[in-house]
């Protein structure tokens, strides 16, 4: 009896804790979605209602869509975020192929060199990298961003493909090599097919931080025809500061594709973490 | 590659053109737009620009950094900044990660999902939005935060704190603590539950249970995992940028007070106002960024890692 209470209390504890926190993690993200919804006066008077029929306003929507070019933002963004994350996997996926399967000598050398960059952040070379697309007349273009991104992802990408690959079995790639299927066949048909679901953890890694870099889109590609979302927004609230129903409004549609996504891919992202990042 | 290929030749192997082409695109494109720029600002730094032509100067600039009152009082506090910021995670956020990775891997938890998918979530939000949001909360001007404390009768103590030099590292580092919390708490996470349960059977038969089960068998288990988060923490916070530079902007205020490496290395290189971007410095400033980081990564890899024990289940 006396055990059965107290392993009520224990779990009356740990919702409470977990409640508790996941509260502290939710409420600002709701705060400013609801406060998007509202007229100015809404805002100030009653933070933490939501909008009712006095206070809603779409008139911070209004104000950014006339305003800021968002659609054109979220394009650059989504060009820049997907065509890196194929080129990731792509070379990333070969280049695993290469380490994982073939005996060569330097095989060490290279996995090696390639993991370099899993700790070593690219943006320590940030100097010599707009330097270099400065001479290749690359600034403020998307492919800047894009070959930037493509060799920030690539590390973890081979790193964690390989591990993978490693595990496919010999003789299903020797029973295609008997049948005489090239090298190309085989990876292309037979390994990439298995490892899909490791290509699937490797996107949703590398997708997040491209899509919410600052820091090379401010540096590389800070025009107006190249800006991705997250420069826009930071450099549209800059401006607006006082506007405060655009403020909520850039932030919630800023919120929304990456709160979509990842109601969408949660699970295969923290079925990647749970499996493949700790090893 | 072509040294392979020829070593492979002479050992009457057809020449095996395939492993080239594999690995080709990534070393290319890796090798060009991540390690050659790494070397060049390296390089780099040991130059600086007189009458209009690059010369080399040896350690001069680093002297210059470390030494010439123009560039080393903010140096100097910029990196006690990053200091402070990386202490205040070590002790916060990885604790409380800790603690609710533990509370998430409890056997029969209803709701689990819920909790996992809710915490993390600020953790893949982008800093500039986060930012924004925090500073919109602790605003004085819009109360929330005020209100919000007044419900648990501690109103008296709020104050702008972003805006006074004293408490604004602290609160940047605590925003960035609440976003980035997901991560120590996920691989933690995954790490308690590739505890087997024949271990955590035996311990309870032996009547080691709670806090003692925690402490005495989980946590000894998972500390490799604790090292690579502290890692990870490291280097994230050694090259952070965004944050400081959405929330107190690229001067870092309050009269400098949030100014860490990547906000200095911003200024510098880029220019500010009425700064003028400066190569050299940006060079030198990267390349001490590069030591730290890579000292920190060093001191993990060959004497922590060796260190830790590991259980093989």
């Amino acid at each position: 009896m006396s055990k059965a209470r107290s392993s009520f209390a224990r779990s009356g504890f740990v919702h409470l804790a977990l409640g508790g926190y996941t509260l502290l993690a939710l409420f600002p993200i709701f705060l400013v979605i609801a406060n998007s919804f509202k007229t100015r006066a809404g805002i100030f008077s009653a933070p933490l209602q939501l909008p009712n029929a006095t206070t809603f306003s779409w008139i911070g929507y209004q104000t950014v869509l006339k305003q800021g070019d968002f659609l054109g933002y979220f394009q650059n963004s989504l060009i820049v975020t997907i065509v890196s994350i194929f080129l990731v996997l792509l070379f990333g996926a070969m280049a695993a192929f290469a380490l994982s399967e073939y005996r060569f000598r330097g095989n060490l050398m290279m996995g090696l060199y390639l993991a370099l960059g899993i700790m070593i952040p690219i943006r320590l070379g940030t100097v010599a990298i707009l330097q270099g697309m400065v001479a290749t007349g690359l600034v403020n273009t998307l492919t800047a961003l894009i070959l930037v991104y493509t060799a920030q992802g690539l590390p973890l990408a081979v790193f964690i493909l390989s591990e993978f690959m490693r595990n496919v079995s010999d003789d299903l790639k020797n029973a295609g090599r008997v049948d005489g299927l090239s090298e190309y066949t085989i990876f292309y048909r037979l390994v990439l097919p298995l490892v899909r679901p490791a290509m699937a953890t490797v996107a949703v890694f590398t997708m997040i931080p491209i899509w919410n870099d600052l820091w090379f889109p401010l540096i590389l590609a800070p025009s107006e025809a190249t800006k991705t979302v997250t420069l826009g927004a930071q450099m549209f609230i800059g401006q607006y500061v006082t506007n405060w129903n655009a403020v909520l409004s850039t932030l919630s549609l800023a919120i929304l594709p990456v709160l979509v996504l990842y109601l969408i891919f949660s699970r295969q992202l923290i079925r990647g973490i749970t499996a493949g990042a700790v090893k | 590659m072509t040294t392979i290929d020829a070593t492979d030749a002479v050992a009457k192997r057809p020449v095996r053109w395939h492993i080239a082409v594999f690995l080709a695109p990534a070393v290319l494109i890796y090798t060009a737009v991540m390690i050659l720029p790494l070397i060049e600002t390296l390089r780099l730094s040991l130059f600086n620009v007189q009458d209009g032509q690059s010369i080399f100067v040896g350690f001069d600039n680093f002297k210059v950094l470390f030494g010439d009152d123009r560039w080393s009082v903010s140096f100097w506090n910029a990196l006690k900044n990053n200091l402070v910021f990386f202490v205040i995670h070590m002790l916060v956020q990885n604790p409380i990660g800790i603690a609710l990775a533990a509370l998430l891997s409890l056997p029969v938890l209803r709701l689990r999902g819920f909790y996992r998918t809710a915490i993390f979530l600020p953790t893949i939000l982008s800093f500039v939005i986060v930012g924004f949001i925090w500073k919109l909360i602790l605003s004085p001007i819009w109360g929330v935060a005020p209100f919000l404390m007044d419900l648990v009768w501690l109103k008296p103590f709020f104050g702008p704190w972003l805006g006074k030099p004293g408490s604004a590292l602290i609160t940047v580092s605590l925003v960035s603590v609440w976003q980035n919390i997901g991560i120590p708490m996920m691989l933690i996470y995954a790490a308690l539950l590739s505890i087997p349960d024949e271990v955590i059977e035996a311990a309870e038969c032996d009547g080691v249970t709670g806090w003692a089960q925690f402490f005495k068998i989980k946590l000894p288990l998972i500390l490799p995992t604790i090292g690579i988060v502290s890692i990870l923490t490291f280097v994230g916070n050694f090259n952070a940028f965004d944050l400081v530079y959405t929330m107190q902007g690229a001067l870092a205020g309050p009269d400098g007070s949030t100014d860490i490496l990547g906000t200095f290395l911003y200024r510098t290189f880029f220019g500010f106002q009425l700064q003028v971007g400066d190569r050299s410095m940006g060079a030198t400033i990267a390349t001490v960024m590069f030591l730290i980081i890579l000292a920190g990564v060093s001191l993990y890899l060959f004497v922590i890692q060796r260190r830790i024990r590991r259980y093989q289940f």
